[in-house]
């Protein structure tokens, strides 16, 4: 229902609202060539050793450099791949866990510590037990990273599925529901905004797996340039894969939220 | 009239991790086909927990509750899923009994249009006012046809103004309807304006104290609140809840 004539107040307070909008983006992108062009000048007048610091140019160079050599988008390729993969089989597997666990009670109270323990323990102290039996190759930084994601993703849904309106449980009983009709009916789709903040969260985490991943063992990725270019010395190559790094998780993250607005505007009205 | 509903020397006590409690004790009452009886109490008498009895979602300890017939359970929200329209939350029952025959769908959407909600079949329920809400609950309890009615304090939570009119509502539904209700409540205008018989519990573990049967025939709740013998029986009713 649009309403395309407005009030001569509204039309004043919708200019005012865009005219804030621009200015923030307006800041933002100033704020953000403020900080390369002062990074660029401390180095290029040699106030800063670029060795040690990089710089806004050397970094576009070695970007072009890896670009032109045909192993930039091979690195980008392997992480993009590894972080996917590690969130889609975490995400899956962290679903199908909680709803076993809000399934049977009993199930669910056996392996309270197990998961308790497992998520408070740090992942890494798994580092190398994982290169023994995943060998050096992707697959033990895919394992990593489902490691990292799954538990918090078994631990968001499942205390989304025992968050159900009791009353609501009672109402369904009280019509003669079976378990698998309150959940399929009613436990669900009173989950999904914990799924999509789920998704939300697993995202990060799957970041933070690959990554923590390629640390350990890694032939290949932004990660393996990170940690190679910190060993031989090449800070251009640390900051190019970081500035990399960043781009692709601000990426991923603006596709999440895409898909949360498709998502939940099909859920609405 | 026969008896539909019956509880006899019903005894039921809870269980938890730090001990036990009695929650009904010796508990007998029945209620006829076609008959409005409303059941007071003090707080925490154990009232949900009858309902819950009478519904067969709790076995009693000792005792028996014996019905004919199916029942329809409404609640103190109205509980309809925001994610569902009206008309599929009306539908929700008859999915579940796995009734939903073209036939059946359609009485319901009948009875749905008899009540002034055809206009809201394809809204979803944050569109809707409380009182309007509540009669789409009504009408999904109604939408398989239950012989007997339980109701869970069902005014509760709407504010005065559209309680008065709610009951109005359900009073003539369920009069027109020709439904046997199960009224449970903490509000003794409510009781006397509504049912054809008050019971009275103790406080817990509860027991039937007091039974009597209004002599107000078919007349509707507002108008009863006007009716002379109303203030009588608040004062009697309010005394034996407060002894």
């Amino acid at each position: 229902m649009k309403n395309l004539t407005y009030s001569k107040e509204h039309a004043r307070f919708l200019q005012k609202r865009r005219k804030h909008l621009a200015l923030v983006w307006i800041l933002r992108l100033s704020l953000l060539a403020l900080l390369l062009g002062l990074w660029e000048l401390v180095t290029a007048c040699g106030w800063v050793d670029p060795f040690i610091m990089s710089s806004p140019s050397r970094i576009a160079r070695t970007i072009a450099s890896l670009y032109a050599d045909g192993s930039l988008f091979y690195h980008i390729g392997v992480t993009l791949w590894e972080t996917l993969a590690g969130f889609a089989i975490a995400v899956v597997l962290g679903f199908a866990v909680a709803l076993l666990l809000w399934w049977s009670e009993t199930l669910c109270k056996v392996l309270e510590p197990y998961i308790v323990v497992l998520n408070a323990l740090p992942k890494i102290a798994l580092g190398p037990l994982i290169i023994i039996w995943f060998g050096t190759g992707s697959e033990a930084i895919v394992f990593m990273t489902v490691l990292v994601g799954i538990i918090i993703a078994i631990l968001h849904m499942l205390s989304a599925f025992i968050a159900t309106d009791p009353n609501k449980i009672l109402l369904m009983k009280s019509m003669g529901a079976n378990k698998i009709q309150i959940l399929l009916k009613l436990v669900l789709p009173s989950s999904y905004p914990s799924l999509i903040s789920m998704l939300k969260v697993s995202v990060g985490m799957a970041w933070i797996g690959s990554i923590m991943g390629e640390y350990i063992v890694s032939r290949a990725g932004l990660g393996y340039l990170i940690v190679y270019g910190g060993q031989v010395f090449k800070l251009d190559l640390v900051m190019s894969a970081t500035f990399l790094l960043c781009l692709l998780a601000a990426g991923m993250y603006a596709l999440v939220v895409l898909l949360e607005k498709i998502l939940v505007k099909n859920a609405e009205h | 009239m026969k008896n539909i509903l019956q509880f006899q020397d019903v005894t039921y006590i809870y269980h938890t991790a730090h001990g036990e409690l009695l929650a009904a004790q010796n508990l007998t009452f029945r209620v006829d086909e076609g008959e409005f009886v409303a059941i007071i109490g003090p707080s925490g008498c154990g009232k949900t927990t009858l309902l819950s009895l009478a519904a067969g979602l709790l076995k009693p300890s000792e005792g028996s509750v014996e019905s004919r017939g199916s029942f329809g359970y409404m609640l103190q929200k109205d509980e309809l899923f925001p994610w569902r329209t009206i008309e599929k939350n009306i539908f929700l029952p008859l999915e579940v009994k796995r009734r939903h025959s073209p036939a059946q769908k359609e009485r319901a959407l009948a009875l749905a249009r008899k009540y002034g909600l055809g206009d809201f079949l394809k809204s979803y329920p944050a569109q809707l006012s409380g009182g309007m809400r509540q009669r789409a609950a009504l009408i999904r309890t109604l939408a398989t046809d239950p012989d007997i009615l339980l109701l869970d304090e069902p005014f509760s939570a709407l504010d005065y103004q559209t309680r008065l009119n709610v009951c109005e509502d359900v009073a003539a539904i369920i009069r027109s309807e020709k439904k046997t209700a199960l009224l449970i409540t903490h509000d003794i205008s409510e009781a006397i304006s509504l049912a054809d018989r008050v019971l009275v519990l103790s406080a817990r573990p509860a027991r039937v104290a007091h039974a009597h049967a209004l002599d107000f025939g078919d007349i509707p709740p507002l108008k009863r609140r006007e009716h002379p013998a109303f203030s009588g029986w608040f004062e009697t009713l309010w005394r034996e809840l407060n002894p």
